[in-house]
């Protein structure tokens, strides 16, 4: 593999060396950062629900008990047969799925065919953001692999309502930078015709979100 | 400076022709209508918005001004995580490297997520140059793409098309490059989103190669995220088994947490959402989840100069959300193809002459495309201040280039100073202009000859008042009395 060249570098750097001499260096105490910390919310869950349907996903809820009804339901609702439930997703939620549609995992590793033949995949998430209905997959346990949650056409999203968090400064703080993360809201999008919103385009088209009260 | 020809009629010559395109101006006046009230919705949810733009801007601020550390910083964790970065100072230096890096993969074709800094370098052009086809997937830069049409706006690259124009772009060029349409496509805009999903698919299943820019680079953890909507972004970073992302210096921010306002910040501004629908975040290479390997091109072209110039800079601040185009009269009458570059509306008429230089007339032209109205700077998320640096960079266009006009109004300026300077002299040039005053009634002027024409072609000029304060004055108050 051919080495980065040192005579850029040096050049980048000393060009932008230069450019700073003289001027003040800054130092990160001095950034202000009066902006709410904490969004006073009444019902995280609510919000959550509100905040995510408002993007066109279908949104269940549900305690522990009924979460395997509101996945078939949701199951039913996209016409969903081969559905891929990865390594780690809760067996209790799962079963029933198993039972009535062709479930499977991705071990060993699927290849892009037999996910692009899946019609849906079945995930949990990290943490929830109700201010802006999101969901954010760190893509473990329960979660897989980053194509997975984006070559079938549905994705169900089981949701604990006590990982649901008032914003972004607080979800943030629950993540661990090192590794890949994919913050969801909604199904995919576009507005690049007339900016006109029109849900579905590469991503999956359905977005199905199960908020699990009691977990 | 990069050298690079933006090969355009400046800015006044092409405005003039773009405000006669009807059909233009009526696209553009829909879709920044709807989008101006789409953000300024999501904008007052928040009552600590001003809050979180002083945050945002204080955090680039104090970026750019330690801007070598946390770019050695973002290199050595980059590396740590299994990337290789490069570094390029202009964009030959960055195509190059970019054109190697395919090439050594043996691939003849890239997937594309859409990214400001490769079309400012004009890497699609360098590539097909190599033999590589780079496919744009995202959907208004697909359309840019097949219609060979340039990108008119920063977020929405077609924003200058309808929907039953896309349409006709879709039937007439999809085929040529794989996929075609379907034949009985209509102007629908899910008709539309779902071609462009068929046409893509199979590229984004058999592309080995991505390009990629980023919105942000973490220094301290070496993460780079990526703000999208489509889906076609995670496609790319996510498929193909190499990751080429091209970044500019300026898109680097301390920390993991410094996102937490850029990640309010830029969806409510750019797209009017509260979030985007997809926001990706990496690091080097994860095993056994997408690429195998990974290359960042730090990319200065520019913008370590334009660093150097105490207000100027403020301009790298920029998080590319384009709320300033959607704001602007200039740009909502005009369109984004008659600034000639890249980057279009307030925030490219300061960032283009201070990236390209201001040597040449087209980028010469770019900071007087503005009224200076200050709707730009109201609404940008950074806080850029973007009627202040106009006005500084008129001024350094104007010691820069010493055209005949600047020598002539210059030479104007001194005598005016001249007359300014002494109140009997001043008091003989204001009684022979309102002799021409009472000429001109309280018409105002219309039309002059050149070179005035120069001025009153664009607008009236008011006439002289019949008589100056200073008549008035001396004929109510001298000697009528003290006033106390």
């Amino acid at each position: 593999m051919k080495r980065p060249s040192r005579d850029a570098r040096e050049a980048v750097l000393g060009s932008v060396r230069s450019a700073l001499a003289g001027g003040q260096r800054g130092s990160t105490d001095s950034i202000p950062r009066e902006y709410s910390g904490k969004r006073h919310v009444e019902s995280l869950p609510d919000l959550f629900r509100e905040r995510v349907a408002e993007y066109r996903a279908e949104v269940r809820t549900t305690d522990s008990s009924e979460a395997p009804e509101a996945v078939l339901g949701a199951l039913e609702a996209a016409a969903a047969r081969r559905v891929v439930v990865p390594e780690g997703f809760p067996a209790r939620w799962s079963e029933p799925v198993a039972e009535r549609h062709d479930a499977f995992g991705d071990s060993p590793r699927l290849s892009t065919a037999a996910l692009e033949n899946a019609d849906a995949v079945l995930t949990t998430c990290t943490v929830g953001i109700a201010t802006t209905g999101t969901m954010v997959l760190d893509h473990g346990p329960g979660q897989g692999r980053r194509a997975l949650t984006l070559l079938p056409d549905t994705h169900v999203c089981l949701v604990a309502a006590s990982r649901i968090v008032d914003d972004v400064p607080a979800a943030l703080a629950e993540l661990d930078p090192t590794g890949p993360m994919t913050f969801i809201s909604g199904p995919s999008a576009t507005s690049d015709i007339e900016l006109e919103r029109v849900e579905g385009v590469h991503g999956p088209r359905n977005l199905h979100v199960v908020v699990v009260g009691d977990v | 400076m990069s050298g690079v020809d933006l090969g355009m009629p400046a800015f006044p010559d092409a405005a003039r022709q773009a405000v006669r395109d009807a059909q233009l101006r009526h696209n553009l006046g829909r879709a920044t209508n709807t989008i101006r009230n789409k953000r300024a919705a999501v904008v007052d949810e928040l009552d600590d918005w001003e809050q979180l733009r002083a945050s945002g801007a204080a955090i680039k601020a104090h970026t750019l001004s330690r801007l070598d550390t946390y770019l050695e910083q973002f290199e050595s964790a980059v590396t740590a995580v299994g990337g290789t970065v490069h570094w390029a100072r202009d964009a030959a230096e960055a195509n190059r490297i970019v054109t190697d890096l395919v090439r050594e993969t043996g691939e003849t074709e890239a997937v594309k997520v859409k990214s400001m800094a490769t079309q400012e370098i004009g890497l699609n052009e360098a590539l097909a140059s190599a033999g590589i086809s780079a496919w744009e997937t995202d959907l208004a830069e697909l359309i840019v793409q097949l219609d060979e049409d340039r990108p008119s706006h920063i977020l929405v690259p077609a924003i200058h098309r309808n929907r039953s124009e896309i349409r006709e772009i879709f039937r007439r060029e999809m085929a040529g490059s794989g996929t075609p349409a379907p034949t009985d496509l209509t102007a629908d805009p899910v008709q539309l989103a779902e071609a462009a999903r068929h046409h893509l698919r199979d590229k984004f299943l058999r592309a080995n190669v991505a390009i990629s820019g980023a919105n942000f680079a973490v220094a301290e953890t070496g993460s780079l995220v990526v703000v999208e909507s489509e889906g076609n972004g995670r496609m790319c970073l996510t498929m193909p088994e190499h990751l080429i992302s091209v970044v500019g210096i300026e898109k680097l921010v301390p920390s993991w947490r410094d996102l937490e306002v850029f990640l309010q910040l830029l969806p409510r501004s750019s797209t009017g959402e509260r979030m985007n629908p997809y926001t990706s975040v990496w690091n080097g290479v994860t095993e056994g989840d997408g690429p195998s390997s990974f290359h960042v091109v730090l990319l200065d072209n520019g913008r370590s100069e334009a660093l150097a110039d105490e207000i100027g800079s403020q301009a790298l601040r920029c998080i590319r959300c384009s709320a300033c185009l959607n704001v602007c009269p200039v740009y909502e009458r005009a369109g984004g193809h008659a600034y000639g570059s890249v980057y279009p509306g307030p925030i490219g008429a300061v960032l283009t002459p201070q990236l390209y230089g201001v040597e040449s007339e087209d980028t010469a032209s770019l900071p007087y495309a503005s009224t200076l109205c200050g709707a730009c700077y109201d609404v940008c998320p950074v806080a850029i201040e973007i009627p202040e640096l106009l006005v500084h960079l008129r001024n350094r266009t104007v010691r820069e280039r010493k055209g005949w006009f600047d020598r002539l109004s210059s030479t104007a300026m001194r005598g005016l100073g001249w007359v300014f300077g002494d109140s009997k002299r001043l008091g003989r040039a204001q009684r022979i202009a309102s002799l021409g005053g009472r000429l001109f009634g309280r018409r105002g002027i219309g039309r002059l000859p050149w070179p005035l024409s120069r001025w009153t072609d664009a607008r009236d000029a008011p006439a002289p008042a019949p008589e100056s304060f200073r008549q008035w004055w001396e004929r109510n108050r001298t000697g009528n009395g003290d006033e106390r």
